[in-house]
Formats: structure tokens, C-alpha cells, sequence
């Protein structure tokens, strides 16, 4: 992974050089095609999904088994339906990848009842720390950016580079020691873990506000692990934009410097970023993993350590098939929204 | 082959020769470049620093002190005398876990790299070496594989094979490799369009001589950059499989010990202690690795930043 917007700026440039920009299509029919492609891409997945879990050596049974007490009759059926020939098993698949017959050995239900009950809290932290980390990225970034080298510039970017280099659960754990346990200079504010207080109504006032107390740490920890990246992007692309012929136009043209920032190199330089920002859902979808683990956020990532744990096989394989799943349809997503933004790059 | 190089030949050199002296000025060069980026050579010493440690290990610390039978220290003891960094769960010395976690972090680093890197490369330079059918699926593999989250995919495959050291790397390595395929892919397709190569199809060099001589010395600068970078990464996701419970559980590492640690309840028990330092670590030598990555990537393509 590199810092700069080292992808479309190239691509863009050799755009240019091309002559006026094709307009080989509208929106419409880049979507079409990009929504061809993405089924692709998404039909690959599936096929992966399945084999992924089926190629390795080793006795199935054992793997969908392990940890848990299961009597003849449930594992006679179980291998009754993996002894069944691999094409035969894979059309079942196809079918419907979403029946998944086989249920999850630790909650004894079927796989997808199960992630359910857990997608709700994975979805509110993932969009509070996203919007938050992606707002206060760009804004620092566009400010290293525009003034570069300057005292803000140089601290900014040490700061990211720090907290990008940080294992995001342990920047978790740190700031729980600091704020939750009261050891530190601190006193324990902040709740350990969970979304609410045993015992209070989450339809009353305070239990929406004791929600938001609860996570408010979690999703902290998210945005200061994910705004490194955004600000280092952001500012590289800032400062590409810099030396753009255009903007040496507008300030000849006597504009004023705040309006050359905000109305014609912000607006060019944000397009990496907020590709950049859908184009995460995968690496997000990671950081949840474990940060919901160390505080106890009954969400995906909480339900994957313990599936993990389990090993619990065919929870696992559910939970990756709806996480490959969402990170292609959010590059869809970005790449239709950006095409809408900027002609250039629908070729 | 001998006069292109502009400077006077003061005497007839075998081609062997030539390439030598080139390739040592050019490694002069980019040193000298190199030299000039202070965060650059501030993350070499760094990394030098905890090599030394990693290797030394054994002379500072006997591995008796990763016994859990043979611990002398009280459990979960703050830093004192005896104990700088004081004690884990079972009594050991946080401070000889974290030198000797040292060992196979950057092992689990740097080996996990070099099979990421071995793959993009090959995938990269065949991608954007052979057009039509072939490069077209290389291309579209790359693009699938770049598609799935990384964690989900390793956590699926560490458990899968169990878990072991030189599973960890594998599957680390095996994971990670796409990012790097299409970058090289896109300097590939980069020197394909350049004159010189024209020269050698025109000469009837095959498709190895093509790749191996011509492509693949032009793109590995950028390779090596993208290496550095990629031990970071590697490294950072060694340490989130081990808190997983996915590492070698036989094996101290950086992030065994995060695991242990959130286990053993070292965060309600207030043990900064036991916490901080492999964290600490983790974060220093990701920090040299990109501070390197970046100088290498500032000297191949300057007038960035």
C-alpha cells in the first residue's frame, strides 16, 4: 500500500494524452458494464468461497466438528452431505449460498439467523468511525497538504504515520487502560465494553444516550486508526494537485488564496480520497475484527473471534462469503460514484 | 554494449564486467540519494537496531526464561529491579518476552514478504509481459484477489491449516501479494512500450530473455520499495492473527504476548506493564519499515512531497 495517489493519476494523465476524453459512453452504459464486471467478480467469490473450504487436506468432518460434541447421527449426516459428489454439492451451493445447509456448531442454528442478530452493532460503528475518520482525514490533510513543510505539515504527518503504523486493537486496549480502568492520570470514564448498561431501557433518553456513551471508545479507537490513511492520501494528492497549470492560472487571475484552495484544487485532489474511502470497506471490515473483540461489541467482528475461537467452520465461511460480498458491491458503489463525478475516468 | 556508457573505456571488459560496474555506480547513486533523506536513514538505524536485538536474543536472555515452569517472578508484578519491565500472567519477564518476540516477528515479517513478493512479481511482470488471453486472466485474477478483504481471507485460511510459525507466514505471504502484482504490472506495461525492448524481439530474444534481462531489472526498484512497505504490513498482521489466537502458540511473539495479555486480563488489572512494550515494539518497527519505504520511494521518484 502506498501513500501517494499513485493509480489514477497516471491512468488520468495518459487520458489526456489521448486526445480530447472518449466519450465512448455515458454513465449509463459504464455502469451497465461495471455492474457486468462486478457479477463477475462476484461470481468468482462465491466459487472461491466454496473451494476455499473444500480444496485443503485433512477430514472435513473433523474440521466442521472440532471443539464440539456431536453424536453419530448428526455426524452421519453431515458426512452423508459431504460425501455426496463435489459437483453435486456445488450445485446445491450455487442454488442458494445463503441456505448453507449446514449449521453453525456453536450456536446449533442455522449460519445466517445467526450473523442477524449481530449485523446491526458491526454497521453503526463501521458508519460513525468511517464518516468521522474520513471527514477529520481530509480536513487535516488538506491543510499539511496546502502549506506544505510548515509546523502543522510535518507534526500531521508524523502523527499519521504513528497510527498507521499502530495494530488497531492495541491502540484500543491503551486507550481502555487509560480512560476505563482508572489507573492511569485519568479517571474510568468510559464504559469497558458492550453497547449498554445492563438493566437500562434502550428506547429511553438515557439509554440512547448510554449507547452512545458506550460507543463512543470503540468508535474512537476505529477513527484514529483509519484517519492516517485518509490524511497521508489526501495531502499526497493535494500536492500533485499543486502543480497543476490551472491553479498558477487562478492565482494569476488575482483570486484570492482561500478560494483557489476551496473552489479549484480541493474539489480535484478529493477524488483518490473518496475512492480511497469506499475502496477500505475490506481493510474497515478487518479493524472491526479485533477492535470489537477488545471491547466486547456484540457485532460481525465480535462473532468472527468467535468463530475463530470455535473453530466454528461453517460460521466462518458465512461470515467471509457477506465480507467479500460487501467490499465488491462498495467498489461498484465507488467506481459508478466517481464516474458520475468525474468523466475522465469512464473508459 | 560497452560504449553506451559515455565515460572514456580505459581497457576491454568482458560484458560480466561492464554489468558489474554499472550496477555497483548505480547502487552508489541511489545510496548517496539515499543519504539525504534523513526519515529514511533514521528508520534503517532503527531497524538495524532491533535485527541486533532479534539476533542477540539468546546472549541477553536465556530461553529458560520463557518457561512458564521455570518463571521466578511474582504474577502480573509491576517494573522493578529484578524485573525492568516487570512480569506476565505467569511470572516471566515482560522484558525478555518482548526481545525474544523480537525473533519471530521479524521472521514472520520478512519471510511472509518474500513469498508476497515472489508471487506479485511473477503474476505482475507475466500480466503485463503477455497480452491477450493470458494476461487478460492474470490481470482479472489479480483484480478478484484484490477484492477479498485480507483478514477474513487469512483468518479462513489459518484455520483451515492449523496453526503454526510457517503456517503464519504462509498464509501472510500468500494473502498479500496482489497489491504488489498490479503495481509491477502497471511498470511492466510501463518499459514494455520503451524502444529497447523492441530491439530485443526484434533480435529474437524469447520471452524469458525479454522478461528476465530487460523487464524485470527496470521494475525491481520499485519492487524493493513496495518490499519495505510490505514487512510493515506483514508485520502488523502477524500480530493481529496472533491476538486472534491464530499464531504459533509455542512461540513468544509481539503479538502472542497482546493475546496473552487480553487474556489474562491485563487491561481491568491496570498491567500497562505487560501491555505497552510489545505494543510499543510493534509500532516502532512498522514505523522504520514504511519511514524506509518511503525514502526509497522519495529517491526512485522524485519531485513527489
Amino acid at each position: 500500500m502506498t501513500f501517494a495517489a499513485t493509480d489514477a493519476a497516471p491512468a488520468a494523465e495518459a487520458e489526456r494524452e489521448r486526445g480530447s476524453t472518449p466519450r465512448s459512453g455515458g454513465l449509463g452504459t459504464y455502469t451497465i458494464r461495471r455492474l457486468a464486471s462486478g457479477v463477475a467478480t462476484m461470481v468468482f467469490v462465491l466459487v472461491f468461497n466454496f473451494f476455499l473450504f473444500r480444496m485443503l487436506p485433512g477430514d472435513p468432518i473433523s474440521l466442521y466438528t472440532r471443539g464440539r460434541n456431536m453424536d453419530q447421527d448428526q455426524i452421519r449426516a453431515l458426512r452423508r452431505q459431504l460425501n455426496k459428489p463435489i459437483g453435486e454439492q456445488f450445485l446445491h451451493y450455487v442454488k442458494n449460498p445463503f441456505s448453507s445447509g449446514v449449521e453453525s456448531t456453536q450456536f446449533s442454528r442455522p449460519v445466517w439467523d445467526v450473523i442477524g442478530d449481530y449485523v446491526w452493532p458491526t454497521v453503526i460503528l463501521l458508519t460513525t468511525a468511517t464518516v468521522l475518520s474520513a471527514v477529520i482525514g481530509i480536513a487535516i490533510g488538506i491543510r499539511g497538504g496546502w502549506k506544505r513543510g510548515s509546523a502543522f505539515d510535518r507534526v500531521s504527518t508524523g502523527v499519521s504515520l504513528t497510527l498507521y503504523a499502530m495494530p488497531e486493537f492495541w491502540l484500543g486496549m491503551v486507550l481502555l487502560i487509560l480512560l476505563s480502568t482508572g489507573t492511569g492520570i485519568f479517571p474510568g470514564i468510559f464504559p469497558s465494553g458492550g453497547t449498554i448498561t445492563p438493566g437500562v431501557d434502550p428506547r429511553s433518553l438515557h439509554g440512547l444516550l448510554d449507547q452512545l456513551w458506550h460507543l463512543a471508545l470503540p468508535a474512537l479507537t476505529l477513527t484514529l486508526a483509519y484517519l492516517a490513511e485518509y490524511a497521508l492520501v489526501m495531502r499526497a494528492s493535494l500536492v500533485d494537485e499543486l502543480r497543476q497549470d490551472y491553479l498558477t492560472t487562478a492565482r494569476a487571475k488575482g483570486m484570492m488564496d482561500r478560494l483557489v484552495r476551496r473552489r479549484h484544487a480541493v474539489p480535484n485532489a478529493l477524488l483518490p480520497t473518496i475512492t480511497l474511502v469506499f475502496l477500505n470497506i475490506g481493510f474497515v471490515v478487518s479493524g472491526a475484527i479485533t477492535v470489537e473483540t477488545v471491547f466486547s461489541w456484540p457485532g460481525l467482528g465480535l462473532l468472527s473471534y468467535q468463530a475463530i475461537r470455535g473453530p466454528d467452520v461453517p460460521l466462518l465461511q458465512a461470515i467471509f462469503l457477506l465480507f467479500s460480498l460487501s467490499v465488491v458491491v462498495a467498489n461498484i458503489v465507488a467506481d459508478v460514484v466517481v464516474a458520475a463525478v468525474d468523466p475522465r475516468v469512464r473508459t | 554494449m560497452s560504449t553506451a556508457t559515455g565515460a572514456p573505456v580505459p581497457r576491454v571488459r568482458s560484458a560480466g564486467q561492464v554489468r558489474r560496474l554499472r550496477r555497483r555506480a548505480a547502487l552508489g547513486r541511489f545510496w548517496s540519494a539515499y543519504r539525504r533523506q534523513r526519515a529514511g536513514v533514521v528508520g534503517l538505524v532503527v531497524f538495524a537496531l532491533f535485527l541486533g536485538l532479534a539476533l542477540a536474543a539468546p546472549l541477553l536472555f536465556s530461553h529458560d526464561e520463557l518457561e512458564v515452569t521455570k518463571a521466578t517472578g511474582q504474577v502480573l508484578a509491576p517494573p522493578s529491579a529484578g524485573f525492568p519491565l516487570g512480569t506476565d500472567e505467569s511470572g516471566r519477564s515482560v522484558l525478555a518476552l518482548v526481545v525474544w518476540g523480537a525473533r519471530v516477528s521479524l521472521l514472520v515479517g520478512v519471510a511472509a514478504t518474500v513469498i508476497s513478493m515472489a508471487i506479485g512479481t511473477l503474476v505482475g511482470v507475466a500480466s503485463g509481459h503477455f497480452g491477450g488471453v493470458t494476461g487478460g486472466i492474470l490481470e482479472r485474477a489479480t483484480d478478484w484477489f484484490l477484492v477479498i478483504p485480507f483478514l477474513p481471507l487469512a483468518i479462513a485460511l489459518a484455520t483451515v491449516l492449523g496453526s503454526s510459525l510457517l503456517n503464519v507466514i504462509i498464509v501472510i505471504g500468500v494473502t498479500s501479494w496482489p497489491g504488489t502484482a498490479r503495481l509491477v504490472r502497471a511498470q511492466t506495461l510501463a518499459v514494455e512500450s520503451r524502444p529497447y525492448l523492441e530491439r530485443a524481439r526484434v533480435l529474437g530474444g524469447g520471452h524469458w530473455h525479454q522478461m528476465s534481462r530487460h523487464v524485470l531489472p527496470n521494475v525491481m526498484p520499485l519492487v524493493l520499495a513496495n518490499t519495505t512497505l510490505t514487512v510493515a504490513i506483514a508485520i502488523l498482521s502477524e500480530t493481529t492473527l496472533s491476538f486472534l489466537g491464530l499464531g504459533d502458540p509455542f512461540r513468544v511473539s509481539w503479538g502472542t504476548m497482546l493475546e496473552n495479555a487480553f487474556a489474562a486480563g491485563a487491561i481491568s488489572a491496570g498491567a500497562w506493564w505487560y501491555l505497552l512494550p510489545p505494543g510499543i515494539a510493534v509500532v516502532i518497527v512498522v514505523l522504520a519499515f514504511t519511514l524506509i519505504g518511503r525514502a526509497m520511494e522519495n529517491v526512485l521518484d522524485p519531485g513527489e512531497r
